[in-house]
């Protein structure tokens, strides 16, 4: 078993919300994007409302991190060198890489945010209107795509910095970075279902899409938990104290009733908001567990 | 002036006076936590944003049935290759010209990333300042030719300073007499360990029981780079093959 002297980073709540909304954000930027880019015209609702929520999501994030900090009001000093005013930029470091990747994030999500402000009728602004038309174009799949990837990685990196550390737990595994990604993926496809469901220009065909794609995304996230464990060993122990149980009920509930739940051929759930609402939980109770259990 | 400085502490001559810890913290103006009383002698716990000495009470059986105490004088290891400094987001942690790590008090933002990489749990949080903290291993004392102030105090000179290739000298001396003692178990901790540690530990009992990890428990966060982003990446691919599949469906409705 390997040896672990460390203290914990004290990375508490503020982490915990960042992780679970970079999860959104970034996977609902990718749900948007592909439902334009692969799917039908009828998807186009939920593709808008992907870009609405995952503007707020990731615009949170930035004020998370910020109030997590020892000193808010140096913020900047993740990007800029207070010393030299060089850029700091540092790939080994995935706070480092974080940090820009959030700030690019944050750019496209704001575009593709008020593209869909435009089209919905929420602003007639000469910049919007200018933005929308951009983004309507064959540049604006390629931004699209850019942010999607993006997305992506905000969506997984967050595994990745917790394991570049000498932490217990999370140095002792590979699986946590796409763990998170598959959460973040299938949290966002449930919120979007849960949303859509406001929305009279969301096609029920886009919702079952999205139900499908949410059971491909828990597929992927149940492989990957099998995996976290397999590669804790003895380790895992820790996590599965008595005090972490009702919080792992929760990741199985989150993830098992709401596949059990999905139809095979059309892809529809029974009680769509209720799977919804478990795989939210769920998707929140898996950060929980896995950042204070290897903390405490 | 620039030279590479290191520590040697060597365990066998610690007496447990707390001397080291006392100088440390008059000369850093460090107030310290309230006194707790934990097991042996220890009444500071560990080191961190406040104690950046910290001696070690290690109580242990022996093969006769009595109980041995080892105490040991433990601090910052000023590592070549250090953990802390190769994840500071900020660059606020740096070498200086004395081959030492310091943390900038005007650079570092607190995002405490160099607390979860420290192996040794050295660095801590200062809730009052919002800082990551720990030994500067007297830099300003140093940029003053003068030794810093663990050193000077210790009455035994179980801690000793000097160039580092000295101490090593002196620590692979000191090695072979008490090994001609008898001594078995006698051992140096930090020639090798992250690149080389610039405070070296004279041991007699396996690293672990020190609470240092072993030659193959020292390793560097940037160890799981690869295999992390990898994880993430076919994790990526296979999402994105599985909503492709999903959103390129024709569903009724």
């Amino acid at each position: 078993m390997p040896q672990h002297f460390v203290a914990p980073p004290q990375w508490e709540w503020y982490i915990v919300w960042y992780f679970f909304l970079g999860g959104l954000a970034g996977g609902a930027y990718l749900i948007g994007t592909l439902l334009r880019l692969v799917g039908d015209p009828r998807d186009e609702g939920v593709a808008r409302l992907a870009f609405l929520v995952a503007f707020p999501a990731m615009a949170i994030c930035p004020l998370l991190l910020t109030l997590d900090l020892g000193r808010p009001s140096r913020f900047w000093h993740m990007m800029i060198n207070s010393r030299t005013w060089e850029l700091n930029f540092k790939y080994w470091s995935p706070m480092s890489v974080g940090a820009w990747a959030l700030f690019f994030f944050g750019a496209f999500a704001t575009l593709s945010f008020i593209e869909v402000l435009f089209k919905e009728g929420y602003t007639r602004n000469g910049v919007a209107r200018g933005i929308a038309s951009l983004m309507s174009g064959g540049f604006g799949r390629v931004l699209m795509i850019i942010g999607a990837f993006l997305g992506l990685f905000i969506a997984g990196y967050t595994g990745v910095l917790i394991s570049v550390s000498n932490q217990p737990i999370w140095s002792d595994t590979w699986t946590l970075g796409g763990v998170f990604l598959a959460s973040g993926l299938s949290v966002a496809a449930a919120t979007l279902a849960l949303l859509a469901r406001g929305r009279s220009d969301a096609a029920a065909s886009t919702q079952g899409k999205l139900s499908r794609a949410d059971a491909y995304f828990i597929v992927l996230e149940l492989i990957l938990l099998v995996a976290f464990f397999a590669t804790l060993g003895a380790l895992a122990s820790r996590l599965l104290a008595p005090r972490w149980l009702a919080l792992w009920a929760l990741v199985v509930v989150g993830t098992v009733i709401p596949l059990a739940m999905t139809r095979a051929g059309s892809g529809h759930r029974r009680e769509p908001v209720l799977a919804a609402f478990l795989v939210l939980l769920g998707g929140l109770a898996l950060r929980i567990v896995v950042i204070f259990g290897a903390q405490m | 002036m620039a030279r590479t400085v290191g520590f040697f502490t060597d365990t066998t001559l610690c007496i447990g006076c707390k001397a080291c810890e006392v100088a440390c913290k008059e000369w850093n103006q460090l107030p310290g936590h309230p006194p707790k009383f934990l097991d042996s002698f220890d009444n500071t716990g560990r080191l961190d944003e406040q104690n950046w000495r910290h001696v070690q009470f290690i109580e242990r059986g022996t093969p006769q049935g009595t109980v041995a105490w080892s105490m040991m004088s433990d601090v910052c290891k000023h590592c070549a290759l250090a953990s802390c400094m190769e994840v500071c987001p900020t660059n606020a942690i740096i070498r200086t010209e004395f081959d030492t790590v310091y943390i900038q008090p005007d650079v570092c933002n607190g995002c405490r990333d160099c607390i979860a990489a420290c192996p040794y749990n050295v660095i801590g949080f200062n809730e009052d300042t919002g800082l990551a903290q720990k030994c500067t291993f007297c830099y300003d004392r140093l940029q003053n030719n003068l030794v810093p102030a663990c050193a000077k105090a210790c009455p035994t000179e179980s801690i000793k300073f000097g160039d580092l290739s000295q101490m090593r000298e002196v620590a692979g001396t000191r090695l072979k007499v008490l090994q001609a003692q008898g001594v078995a178990n006698a051992q140096l901790y930090g020639e090798k360990e992250y690149g080389g540690l610039h405070a070296l530990f004279l041991l007699t009992d396996k690293p672990e029981a020190y609470k240092l990890p072993n030659a193959e428990n020292a390793v560097l966060p940037s160890r799981n780079n690869v295999r992390a982003y990898l994880g993430s990446a076919v994790t990526a691919v296979l999402g994105l093959v599985g909503a492709v599949i999903a959103f390129r469906q024709r569903g009724e409705g």
